[in-house]
């Protein structure tokens, strides 16, 4: 095997992940009570946006559908689910971890198929994240007495849940897993360009045994979620996506008594002080803004570095940029790889344009574009001023824009100069420095010295126009639940009487048992 | 009461960066102001670079270059003239039933062995760069270092005199700890001067940082700029008897001050992790690392080595099943 080196070593051989473990149906319905139905919208084909071949048709579901689904959840939550023990929902949610587990790497195959990010990311992220969640919360099913809303609290109802397509199956489990672990049952939209994930979900929960009707996923696109979130029997209103689409829910939903919690765009600030860990924080910045091609509301898009250290850190980030490796997502040495969709590609173009026309330095690494499919070279803009377009706007795409900052009151006041505020990065190997600017970020998530780490424990959410209501952690649950009884605000607040006169559920059941 | 600046002994490249007032203090302020590591970032990236899927074509050059980089080593109290030969047959010929396998880059021995690995080697001694094996030495009280300068150098002396063409030396920990940063400088100074051979040329400097026990990675970024200073050829994870030896994170991060040595001076040091490397996988993980960080041009001999005995064969294991398309078993490459 003689083998006389005559390209690079660094072309590595072709290494793509086997897609023959996926079965998938050429068609696939509503899932509505259990069982996957024909839609009355017109269908749509979801393809892969690495190759733009079809992967699927999906149905469509129209205003007559989301009620059956509402109707259907409706039924579930009156019949089984309230009835269930937190115990029992509990035992229902550590299946359905252990089945996305088991199923993992089929699930990590359809992801990067569906969405175009690299398999990599989906293997070693998207997925595992997902498991962790439905873990994290079916935990928390029992334990709802301790979640800080007082004794007993009370699940809403139907959930509608509307999400993304920058995470699809992750996004699905931040929102069906406290959902079900306090009590409520779900009707869900996955995103129109990103549904494939969310029907085989659906496929597990049939093999989990879930009740029927605990939770249904309609397919289809923006008017299918506008019929979802504004239908009147729904009780709680779930939003991942962007600002514009979350202001108009905010509108519909307001005066319905409808639960709100929106999680919206950002601009994040990611802060680089001159004595932070340098070789490290190149990779924070990379991993800030190139992670899953830059389609993350909470990436770092706005590199805040200390000016002392600007030239240094761009010629770091430059070197490190060309290493990247750009193309079949599927391909498991891939770092960046397909953007969602040729709208999307179309608005990350659009906002480069303008970034260049107001007068930033453009600058990406030589790199292959493929030649079907969307793509977008990670790139990065020098000399970008606060007043920029490419400085305020979500772009959404593999795009930074680097700014300087001379001290740490200026890096505080240009980091929250933005009317976003979902989270910021701070770079620096001082301990003290870090706390008392992370103190004045007003983000809802503050990274220090690391950058897009999520965990089931931890809250996330955002500030301003990043939305409101926290998701993952104790505070997740909030969004789920009513509060009642003894001790919580709510309750004190409402009916004092009540609290003499009529007995908790808990001790109506103590009675009972007597 | 005013304090005499200690001189250090001269040193060319810490001159021309920190300047010629080359002092302890100098030397201690150039050292402490290096940027600090984040140990859970390397980490990642290290586990990141770990991840790579090295496959079909790629992998059997990967395999062939792992074995074009190997020291192939021999360092027990038991060595006798008899296992550094053998030792060096097996460096000839890794596997003599496919002859195209390729040499390994050096056989490292104590001082003592050198006469008998040189004499093993015959016409095949010579620099790797050109297909020949080398003889590493290692020298200066290996592997605790605890012993006076004047028997170092001449440990190191009598190994190049024996015809070693590599002299892997130990930094003196306990001296680095302890904040005297300048006396190990010195120690690497007048060690890289003992190399010298009559003819003028030096014998390679490896200079050995032994990164278990410095502990953090903090002090294996500063001891690596001490020995690149101190006008070191190589630097060299660990000597092989202090666990934990060469990890990939601490290789990452010594690649990372090569390659920052790079982008400031031009010139291009060496890396050698040793120790603890056993399989052709976690090689390949190395491998990756170089690549993606300093370039694979440091791929070569004289800027990349690994210190290992026992991988040799699992790279010739996994190169049979490549060629036969199945796998062998231990007692299809030999025991040396």
């Amino acid at each position: 095997m003689a083998t006389e080196p005559t390209s690079s070593f660094l072309e590595y051989a072709p290494a793509p992940e086997s897609t023959a473990i996926l079965s998938l149906k050429s068609d696939y319905g509503l899932f509505i009570d259990g069982e996957f139905v024909a839609g009355n919208g017109t269908p749509f084909a979801t393809i892969s946006p690495a190759t733009e071949r079809h992967i699927a048709t999906i149905a469509s579901a129209n205003a007559h559908d989301v009620d059956t689904a509402v109707a259907a959840a409706r039924a579930a939550y009156d019949t089984t689910w309230s009835r269930l023990s937190g115990a029992d929902r509990g035992k229902y949610l550590f299946r359905i971890a252990r089945l996305v587990q088991e199923r993992a790497r089929e699930l990590a195959v359809a992801e990067s198929l569906d969405n175009g990010k690299p398999i990599k990311e989906s293997r070693d992220v998207d997925v595992p994240l997902v498991a962790a969640w439905f873990f994290y919360y079916a935990g928390w099913a029992d334990k709802l007495d301790y979640a800080g809303l007082g004794a007993d609290p009370r699940a809403l109802g139907v959930a509608a849940q509307v999400i993304p397509w920058n995470f699809p199956l992750l996004m699905l489990a931040w929102k069906i897993a406290p959902a079900l672990a306090a009590g409520n049952t779900v009707v869900l939209k996955p995103a129109e360009t990103t549904p494939l994930t969310a029907l085989l979900f659906a496929e597990i929960l049939q093999q989990a045994d879930l009740p029927p009707g605990v939770v249904n996923i309609i397919t289809g696109a923006g008017e299918t979620g506008e019929a979802l979130v504004n239908h009147p029997d729904v009780n709680k209103v779930a939003f991942t996506g962007s600002t514009a689409v979350g202001r108009a829910i905010a509108k519909s939903t307001a005066g319905t008594g409808k639960r709100l919690t929106l999680e919206l765009g950002g601009k994040a600030a990611n802060i680089v002080f001159d004595d932070a860990p340098i070789d490290q924080a190149i990779e924070g910045i990379v991993n800030g803004i190139f992670f899953n091609q830059g389609h993350v509301c909470c990436a770092g898009s706005r590199l805040l570095v200390q000016e002392n250290v600007h030239d240094e850190v761009v010629d770091r980030l430059k070197a490190r940029l060309s290493t990247l490796r750009l193309g079949d997502p599927l391909d498991k040495n891939t770092d960046i790889g397909a953007i969602n969709s040729r709208e999307q590609l179309e608005r990350v173009r659009a906002l480069s344009d303008i970034g260049e026309a107001e007068g930033a330095e453009r600058w990406s690494p030589a790199c292959d574009i493929p030649t079907d499919g969307f793509w977008f070279a990670p790139t990065i803009f020098t000399n970008v001023s606060t007043s920029h377009r490419i400085a305020r706007e979500e772009i959404f795409g593999p795009v930074l824009s680097v700014l300087t900052f001379r001290t740490p009151a200026e890096a505080i006041a240009k980091a929250n100069n933005t009317p976003y505020g979902l989270s910021a990065g701070i770079w620096s190997d001082k301990g003290s420095k870090i706390l008392a600017v992370a103190d004045q970020l007003r983000a809802g998530v503050v990274w220090a010295n690391t950058f897009n780490r999520f965990d089931p424990a931890s809250p996330f959410g955002g500030y301003k126009e990043s939305g409101y209501g926290r998701e993952g952690g104790r505070h997740g649950l909030t969004a789920y639940l009513e509060s009642s009884g003894w001790g919580a605000d709510r309750g004190l607040r409402s009916a004092p009487a009540r609290i003499e006169s009529s007995p908790t559920k808990k001790s109506r059941r103590k009675q009972a048992a007597k | 009461m005013t304090i005499a600046p200690i001189t250090l002994a001269p040193a060319q490249r810490a001159v021309e960066l920190i300047g010629g007032d080359l002092t302890e203090k100098s030397l201690r302020l150039h050292l402490e102001g290096l940027s600090g590591v984040d140990a859970v970032g390397l980490e990642q990236r290290a586990a990141d670079l770990g991840s790579r899927s090295i496959k079909t074509t790629s992998k059997a050059r990967a395999l062939d270059t792992i074995i074009r980089l190997i020291d192939l080593t021999t360092l027990e109290g038991a060595d006798t003239p008899g296992k550094v030969r053998s030792l060096v047959a097996k460096a000839l010929t890794p596997d003599p039933a496919d002859l195209s396998t390729p040499r390994v880059a050096a056989v490292c021995v104590y001082g003592d062995m050198v006469p008998h690995a040189v004499q093993a080697l015959g016409a095949a001694h010579g620099d790797p760069d050109a297909g020949l094996v080398s003889v590493a030495a290692v020298a200066t009280a290996f592997p605790s270092g605890r012993a006076l300068l004047p028997v170092k150098l001449a440990d190191t002396r009598d190994a190049v005199a024996a015809g070693a063409d590599e002299i892997d030396m130990v930094i003196d920990r306990g001296a680095f700890l302890s904040g005297r940063y300048g006396e190990v400088f010195d120690q690497i100074v007048a060690v890289k001067d003992a190399c010298r051979r009559d003819d003028g040329t030096f014998a390679h400097l490896k200079v050995i940082l032994e990164t278990g026990e410095l502990n953090t990675y903090d002090n294996v970024r500063r001891a690596s700029w001490l020995a690149i200073l101190a006008g070191g050829d190589f630097i060299k994870t660990s000597t092989g008897k202090v666990a934990p030896a060469a990890t990939l994170p601490v290789t990452l991060l010594m690649l990372q001050v090569v390659r920052d040595w790079h982008v400031l001076t031009g010139e291009r040091i060496g890396v050698k992790p040793a120790g603890g490397i056993r399989t052709s996988k976690d090689a390949i993980k190395y491998l990756v690392t170089v690549a993606e960080t300093v370039g694979e041009e440091w791929l070569v001999p004289h800027l990349f080595r690994f210190g290992a005995s026992s991988l040799l064969n699992d790279v010739l294991l996994q190169r049979q099943k490549m060629t036969t398309g199945h796998y062998s078993g231990p007692d299809y490459v030999t025991v040396d």
